[in-house]
This record gives C-alpha cells, sequence and structure tokens, in this order.
C-alpha cells in the first residue's frame, strides 16, 4: 500500500511539501520573535513595498510578510488540524454506529447526515462563530460540528461491507458485544479510510478558517492567513493595490490546502481500487 | 476535496407506484405519487429541523442572546431589559418556542436589531440582486463545468484531461474571498500594463443614464462577482462530470454502440453522456448551498447588494434576529431547490419512474 502511495507524484509531491511546511511551521519560533511580530512595536513602516530590509515588504503595522506568512500556518495549520480531528470523530462516531446497528438508528442518523450536507455550511459555521464568543476555540468548534458529514457516509459505507464478512459472524457467535465488535474489528477496518477522509478535510479546514478570520470572526490579533487578509482589506491594501499583502497568505492557503487535496486523493485511490482504474 | 458523487436520491429504494405493473404499463403518472409524497414529506421534516436549529443557535447556545448583541457597547440595565422585552427573551423557554415557531409559521421573522425593520421585508428588498448573481454564476459555471467534465473523462490521462483537472483542484483550493481581491486589485484599480477595467463594487454606478449606457454598466459590474462565484461551484461540476462519465466509460452498452459502428462523437453524446447526466443535475441543486456560501464572500467583497452582504452586515454586529431569518430563508431556499431536484428525477430519468 505503501508503495502504492509512493508511485503516485501529486500524492507524493504533496507530502513532500506538507513535511517542509510543517518543520518551518514547527521551527518558526526560533527564527521569529514575539518583537517580530507585535503590532505596536513592528519593526518596519506600515505597508513598506518588498526592499533589501523586508524581503516581501511590510503589512498594515509594519510587520514583515514573511515573518507574518510563516508564523500564519502555524495557527492555520493547528485549527486545520484540530477542526478535522473533531470532525473526524464525529463523522467516525456517526458512520460506525449507523452502520454497525442498522434499522431506525442508521434511518435517523443518515437523515441527520444528508441534512448536514445540504445545509450553506458557512452561513452554519459562521452564524454558530458569531454567536459564541470570536476566538480559535470557537473557529475549530464552528468548523468541527460542520465539516463531519461526508466522513460520516464514508464510514457508513465501509463499515456496512466489514460487517458482511464472515469473521464479524464469528465475533458474534463468540459472544463478542456491540462494542468489542465496533472497537475490535470494524474501526481498525476503516481506519486507513478516515485517515484519507481527514487528510481531504483538513485542506477544507484551512479555506474554512481563512474564511471565517476574514469575516472576522477568529481571534484578530493572533496571526494566521486569514486575520492577516483581513487586515489588509482593512487598510486598504486592496485600493492601495499593495499586492505583497495580499499575495503571500493567499499563496499559502492555496499551496496547503492542495497539498493536503492531492494527498487525500492519491490515499483514497490506493484503497479504493474501483476510483485507481479511473486515473 | 474528494469530489462524491451524489447517490441517485432513492433511485433504487423507491416503492412501487400503486398499482404495480399495471401502472407501468400505462406508463403512470411521470411522478409516482407515493414518490413526490414521500419527498415533500421529507423536507417538510428538514424544513422543521432548520426552525429548531434556528431556535437552539440564537436564543440557548449565545446563554443572553441580548449580551452578546450589545457586546462591547455600553448599555446600562434598562435598556438591556427593554431588549429583552422587545424580543421576547424575558419569558420562559418553552413559551418563547411556542412564540417562535408560530412567528415562523406564519412568514414573520421578527425584527432586525440593527435596521429596525422586519427581517422580512430586509429579505425582500436584498433577494433578487443575490437570486441574479447566484443564478448567472450557476448557468454559466454548470454550462462549462459539464461541458469540460464531458471531454475531460472521454479523453482522460490526455494532456488536457490532467490541465483541466488541475486546474479545477487549484480553484477548489483558493478560498473565495481572496480570488475576490485579487480581482479587484489586477482588473478594478489595475496593475502595471492592465488598466482598471471593471468597477470595484456595487450594481450600477449613478451618474449612468439612458437604456444602452447603463445596461453596460450593469454588466461590467455583474462580471467580477460572477467570475469570483463561478471559480467557487465551477471544480465541482466538472470533476464529478468527470467522475460519472468515467463509471459510464467501461460500460459493455458503449462497447456495443462502437461494435454497432457509431461514430465515436455519437456513442458520447446520444449514448454515454445522457446516462452520466443525471447525478450532474442533480448535483447542480445540490451545490446551491455551496453557491449560497460563495455568493456571501462574493457579495461582501464586491459590495453587491444582495442578502450575503446583509448577512455579512448582520455578523458583524451581530444582529441576531436578522441571522436567524437569513439562516433560516437560505436553508428554506437551498431544501427547496433539493425537492424541486428530487421531484424532476423520475421525469428526466424513467428507471425511478418504473422502478
Amino acid at each position: 500500500m505503501i508503495a502504492d502511495f509512493r508511485r503516485r507524484r501529486a500524492g507524493m509531491s504533496g507530502l513532500a511539501f506538507l513535511v517542509l511546511i510543517a518543520v518551518v511551521a514547527l521551527a518558526a519560533p526560533l527564527f521569529i520573535t514575539s518583537h517580530d511580530l507585535s503590532a505596536v512595536y513592528a519593526p518596519g513602516a506600515p505597508r513598506q513595498a518588498p526592499g533589501s530590509d523586508f524581503l516581501l515588504g511590510t503589512d498594515g503595522y509594519g510587520r514583515s510578510m514573511v515573518d507574518v506568512t510563516i508564523w500564519g500556518a502555524r495557527i492555520s495549520l493547528t485549527v486545520g488540524v484540530l477542526a478535522t480531528l473533531l470532525a473526524v470523530g464525529i463523522g467516525a462516531l456517526v458512520g460506525v454506529t449507523a452502520g454497525h446497528f442498522g434499522g431506525w438508528p442508521a434511518t435517523v442518523l443518515m437523515r441527520v447526515t444528508d441534512w448536514f450536507v445540504v445545509l450553506p455550511v458557512l452561513v452554519l459555521a459562521s452564524a454558530l462563530a458569531a454567536v459564541l464568543r470570536p476566538g480559535v476555540g470557537t473557529v475549530v468548534v464552528a468548523i468541527g460540528v460542520t465539516a463531519w458529514p461526508r466522513t460520516a457516509r464514508v464510514v457508513r459505507a465501509q463499515t456496512l461491507s466489514v460487517e458482511a464478512r464472515p469473521y464479524i459472524e464469528r465475533a458474534k457467535a463468540l459472544g463478542g458485544g456491540h462494542l468489542h465488535v465496533m472497537r475490535r474489528h470494524i474501526l481498525p477496518n476503516v481506519m486507513p479510510l478516515m485517515l484519507a477522509q481527514a487528510t481531504l478535510t483538513v485542506s477544507e479546514a484551512i479555506l474554512a478558517e481563512a474564511t471565517l478570520a476574514f469575516l472576522g470572526l477568529s481571534d484578530p490579533t493572533k496571526v494566521s492567513w486569514g486575520t492577516t487578509l483581513q487586515l489588509a482589506r482593512q487598510v486598504g491594501a486592496v485600493s492601495a493595490n499593495d499586492w505583497w499583502i495580499l499575495l503571500p497568505p493567499g499563496a499559502a492557503i492555496v499551496a496547503v490546502a492542495l497539498a493536503f487535496t492531492l494527498v487525500g486523493r492519491a490515499l483514497e485511490q490506493v484503497l479504493n481500487p474501483r476510483l485507481q482504474e479511473q486515473m | 476535496m474528494s469530489i462524491t458523487v451524489p447517490a441517485p436520491p432513492a433511485a433504487a429504494a423507491t416503492p412501487p407506484p400503486p398499482g404495480g405493473a399495471a401502472a407501468v404499463r400505462r406508463r403512470g403518472p411521470a411522478i409516482p405519487l407515493r414518490y413526490a409524497a414521500g419527498r415533500i414529506g421529507g423536507a417538510a421534516v428538514s424544513m422543521l429541523a432548520v426552525v429548531f436549529t434556528g431556535f437552539f443557535l440564537f436564543r440557548i447556545v449565545p446563554g443572553d442572546p441580548v449580551r452578546a448583541m450589545t457586546r462591547g457597547r455600553p448599555v446600562d440595565a434598562t435598556q438591556l431589559a427593554a431588549l429583552r422585552h422587545q424580543f421576547g427573551i424575558d419569558k420562559p423557554l418553552i413559551a418563547q418556542f411556542g412564540d417562535y415557531t408560530l412567528r415562523v409559521a406564519r412568514g414573520d421573522l421578527g425584527t432586525s436589531y440593527q435596521y429596525k425593520s422586519s427581517v422580512s421585508s430586509l429579505i425582500g428588498s436584498h433577494v433578487w440582486p443575490t437570486v441574479y448573481l447566484v443564478g448567472t454564476a450557476t448557468l454559466i459555471a454548470a454550462l462549462l463545468g459539464l461541458r469540460i467534465g464531458v471531454r475531460s473523462a472521454w479523453k482522460h490521462g490526455s494532456r488536457s484531461d490532467r490541465a483541466n483537472t488541475g486546474i479545477a483542484l487549484v480553484l477548489w483550493s483558493m478560498p473565495t474571498f481572496w480570488l475576490g481581491l485579487i480581482l479587484i486589485v489586477v482588473f478594478s484599480v489595475g496593475v502595471g500594463p492592465i488598466p482598471g477595467m471593471f468597477p470595484t463594487g456595487g450594481m450600477s454606478s449613478p451618474d449612468v443614464h439612458g437604456l444602452l449606457p447603463s445596461f453596460w454598466d450593469h454588466v461590467r459590474h455583474l462580471v467580477l462577482p460572477c467570475v469570483t462565484l463561478i471559480a467557487v461551484i465551477y471544480a465541482q461540476y466538472l470533476l464529478t462530470m468527470r467522475a460519472t462519465l468515467l463509471e459510464e466509460i467501461g460500460a459493455d452498452y458503449l462497447t456495443t454502440a462502437r461494435a454497432k459502428g457509431l461514430r465515436d462523437d455519437d456513442v458520447r453524446r446520444k449514448h454515454a453522456v445522457p446516462n452520466a447526466m443525471l447525478p450532474a443535475v442533480t448535483l447542480v441543486f445540490l451545490n446551491l448551498g455551496t453557491a449560497v456560501s460563495g455568493s456571501i464572500l462574493a457579495e461582501t467583497i464586491f459590495s453587491w447588494p444582495g442578502l450575503g452582504s446583509l448577512f455579512y452586515e448582520a455578523l458583524t454586529v451581530p444582529d441576531l434576529p436578522l441571522l436567524e431569518g437569513l439562516f433560516i430563508f437560505f436553508s428554506a431556499a437551498v431544501i427547496l431547490m433539493n425537492l424541486l431536484a428530487e421531484l424532476l428525477y423520475p421525469i428526466l430519468d424513467p428507471r425511478v419512474r418504473t422502478s
């Protein structure tokens, strides 16, 4: 399976890029100090064009765009991963429960899932974020509780196919309870698919984080790609044509979201032979 | 993001139409009655769930809605009490819920905190620009995405397929609002040799008169928000159409068609595409939620005077009654469109009708 993944160039380059970003984001505190990111004692003049002092210019406060963009990766990735854990957790719970028990609980759960799929997610998430206290935690919750339905569907389908295998019957015959069957026999078989779904959800969550932050629903004092773009719009970077403030955070979002999507698609193809034929 | 093909709604699970085989022989009604009743019932349940969620989201989650709305503003106790009375939240929760449900059932969505006028009339005065923008963008995105998706799938693995899929994936990974900002910088403000060609926002300029000039002015205002919105929805149409058609490509009936000596074009247009079209058509409707979300961002960026801008303003206050009304309205619109798609399904696909 790993060898199969290795052969997929798009997935591998996405993975390599993500590893690089993760290393840079983790190492950021080594070369960016809180002084560099201070809005009040910013190291440069506001909205300075790229030059020898600042490679990519400065933002609305006078902070280096290089530093801001690198630091932004920390919040954006953290929110993306945490929201995904929440979403995939809910999705797996709903999917395994619906797939294992069947009957009316499955009908109810899948109706709720379908209902969530149809609803305008951004409306729900932003309403939730507006109603709660604005902040990073709120954004994680708002994304997490709205991004799970697709995982639930995929996990349920896989659970149904695992349930039909003989060893499940054997486990039940030997007296394995519901919890035992779900934990020891179904979950390990659903895990790989959950991983693929999680990778795809991260890309969705990073986009949603940027969007919610841009709408002013996150903590504006935390530097993320979304808040940087929100600040850029507030200080009039758009009409003044300060492209260096707009370009780096947006390009970073596109690159990271695309990388997660490529990895997720490659994983899906490795795990699902039917998709494989299509490539 | 993976593009999962939506399962044809209940295509397989639909109970046979009343009358069984006899009804089939007479071809039965275009939309089987029991099927239609089931769908309408389902939509009604979904709508009820939306109303309940609205109550839960805007009355219970915030703890004290009035405090949430006046956050950061100096208000004294009497003002708070007056507001609580105005929004009816000084009553017990059960009574509130009763009032709320009755109100929504009558089509009364309350009074906006910020505008001091009824939410329904606000929605009424902002709805058409949004319908117009989302409608135009969806139409163009669907035509483009489905067409290119068909071509991509038919020549899958080719260079043009890989280029198209690549573009779609990049668009898919792009934040809508950022694309809008970049479009403004490049085409409204102007970069280098590119002059500012399009207005930065709004629906029309105040100083343009005459039928033809104002029409032209209007089109110029529409271009950028429309392009932004198309970019959001286009990718999904393309990828789904491609995936659906790819599933058909190995099918026996296509081999038969080719063996009969049909031209490749005819095999594609008359045999493969009609079968792959149905999930794609469903998707156009299913995707309306995405289009609504995209329209909030596009309208905010381009100050398009529709429901999206209204929603953004309501978010920044936060104007909870207005948010609540818009949430219910958006959800109702999406549920209604889905119902329409499900009712159209048996007309488009005889297999659903006779199964």
